[in-house]
């Protein structure tokens, strides 16, 4: 415990110093704009089978986007899924994402072309593709996922549509029910990221 | 990595640059793991989480559990309870003396339900109102148990056949109950019931028209839709307590979507508080047990709007 205590404020004096240097390096460039981040992203995803919809909603999402290394990373809260029906919240948190054992499902990827990226973005929206690791339910799958980034109003924009297998992510779901789940549930990602400078990240 | 170069050809930045790669060799290869790890740091604003499902049904066996339905959902419950198994061959071990109650129950909101009954015994009608008053959760501002508030009335509407004029009034009782449950974990889950039970009207000499009780109990998962439940009233009340039975019930619960079925065994035959807890007679360990099963079925009446 103290190791990793003393390895984390290490790291942070290290971010700080690196900040540094980087400020000194070259002043007021693009290093303070290099990091989004957001608390309040969007995600959804929608099931649909002959018998029953099904669509989830959650805008307690977590997200950090370093633009300078191209990576990205996502944590969402599974708990936070808000349903119409009540009961399909219960049975989704209880029975088959057991949000209680797997609170959190994350991904983080890095960019397919990140330095191309970063220069265009200032000018136009960015078809991107992110090769990354989908963990959820505890169990990790590396996917690649194309979306859009875009520079609005200061904020960075991200939005993503892919599909998942709940099968893939040892979900299981019991016979009398399988009708009702589709085999591959959509999900959308949409979040608007402020900027935040590397230093003001590592701190607690 | 592009800027560390640069640095690396400055001589002024080439001794910093050089100690940070030693240094931070293992950061700089974990730089996924850490961006993740930013967005965990902060706890402090991470949302209070409510601890839901500490209970399957509104029903742990008899009695109530903490749970309500959730706003707009309606529970069509059946209950049967079957005569003692020591009632003989002639009775069919019980299945010919079987008592039932319909119950229908809503969710108005997450917190408040409200439900009507009848059942067979007296052919008595019941409404109950519960209310979530505290509701467990984890995170920074943590809440150890969920609390929730119940109350009924209950009346006996049968023909009574001893030439006392019964009212209305004569005919009802109420029954009052904090119960207090704490969500263990994802498979434990235990609960307290102090009750208070007033009967307009007693029947015998030196009973008291209040019955206080302590009810205990809870459930253990076995398997995500499978579960085992044990519930037990303890009567404080004097004449009740030496002239009643305890209420005990062991029973299991079985959620198959839908639908929740719970089987079980228990001592006493009515399925209403002022019935059990009150007017148990059967011993559970002298063979008076009663076979009974409860299927809770969910219909979502009103689809929640959505909050977001």
């Amino acid at each position: 415990m103290t190791e990793f205590l003393l390895s984390a404020c290490f790291r942070r004096w290290l971010l700080l110093v690196l900040a540094g240097l980087g400020v000194a390096a070259c002043p007021g460039t693009a290093w303070a704009q290099a990091k989004y981040m957001t608390r309040v992203g969007y995600v959804s995803f929608f099931s649909a089978s002959i018998l029953e919809d099904i669509e989830a909603k959650n805008n307690k999402v977590a997200a950090v986007v370093d633009l300078s290394a191209g990576q990205l990373a996502f944590s969402v809260p599974v708990h936070e899924f808000q349903f119409k029906r009540t009961l399909m919240q219960e049975h989704f948190n209880e029975n088959y994402m057991e949000s209680e054992k797997y609170p959190k499902a994350t991904f983080s990827g890095q960019l397919a072309n990140p330095a191309q990226v970063a220069k265009q973005l200032a000018t136009a929206t960015q078809n991107v593709e992110v090769e990354g690791n989908l963990t959820m339910h505890g169990v990790t799958h590396k996917v690649v996922v194309s979306g859009t980034l875009q520079l609005r109003d200061g904020q960075l924009v991200i939005f993503a549509y892919f599909n998942v297998a709940p099968a893939d992510y040892n979900i299981d779901i019991p016979l009398l029910v399988r009708e009702h789940i589709a085999k591959s549930v959509s999900v959308r990602v949409s979040m608007a990221c402020d900027v935040v400078s590397p230093a003001l990240v590592s701190q607690p | 990595m592009k800027q560390l170069l640069t640095l690396l050809q400055k001589p002024a930045g080439r001794l910093a640059a050089l100690l940070v790669l030693c240094l931070g060799a293992a950061p700089a290869a974990h730089a996924q793991d850490d961006l993740l790890g930013q967005l965990e740091q902060d706890k402090k604003l991470e949302p209070n989480q409510l601890v839901d499902a500490t209970f399957k049904s509104t029903r742990l066996i008899n009695g109530h559990t903490v749970q309500t339905p959730g706003e707009g959902t309606l529970v069509f419950l059946i209950s049967h309870r079957i005569g003692p198994f020591n009632s003989g061959a002639y009775n069919f071990f019980g299945l010919d003396q079987a008592r039932m109650r319909i119950a229908l129950e809503y969710g108005v909101t997450d917190r408040l339900e409200i439900g009507i009954g009848r059942s067979t015994l007296d052919k008595t009608v019941d409404g109950f109102l519960k209310y979530k008053a505290i509701r467990q959760s984890s995170g920074l501002h943590s809440v150890p148990v969920s609390v929730t508030l119940f109350g009924s009335s209950a009346v006996a509407t049968v023909h009574y056949l001893d030439n006392m004029d019964h009212t209305l009034g004569l005919r009802t009782s109420y029954t009052y109950q904090a119960l207090i449950a704490r969500k263990f974990s994802t498979d434990l889950s235990l609960q307290l019931m102090p009750t208070l039970i007033h009967r307009n009207l007693v029947m015998n000499e030196g009973e008291k028209n209040d019955i206080y009780a302590l009810g205990g109990g809870g459930r253990y998962k076995l398997s995500k839709r499978f579960s085992l439940n044990a519930e037990y009233y303890y009567v404080m009340s004097k004449y009740t307590a030496e002239h009643y039975a305890n209420a005990l019930a062991l029973g299991v619960d079985i959620e198959t979507g839908g639908h929740i079925f719970q089987l079980l065994l228990t001592n006493s035959q009515g399925m209403i508080e002022k019935q059990f807890i009150g007017e148990t007679t059967d011993k559970f360990f002298k063979g008076g047990i009663y076979f009974g099963f409860n299927i809770n079925r969910n219909f979502t009446l009103k689809q929640r709007k959505a909050k977001i």
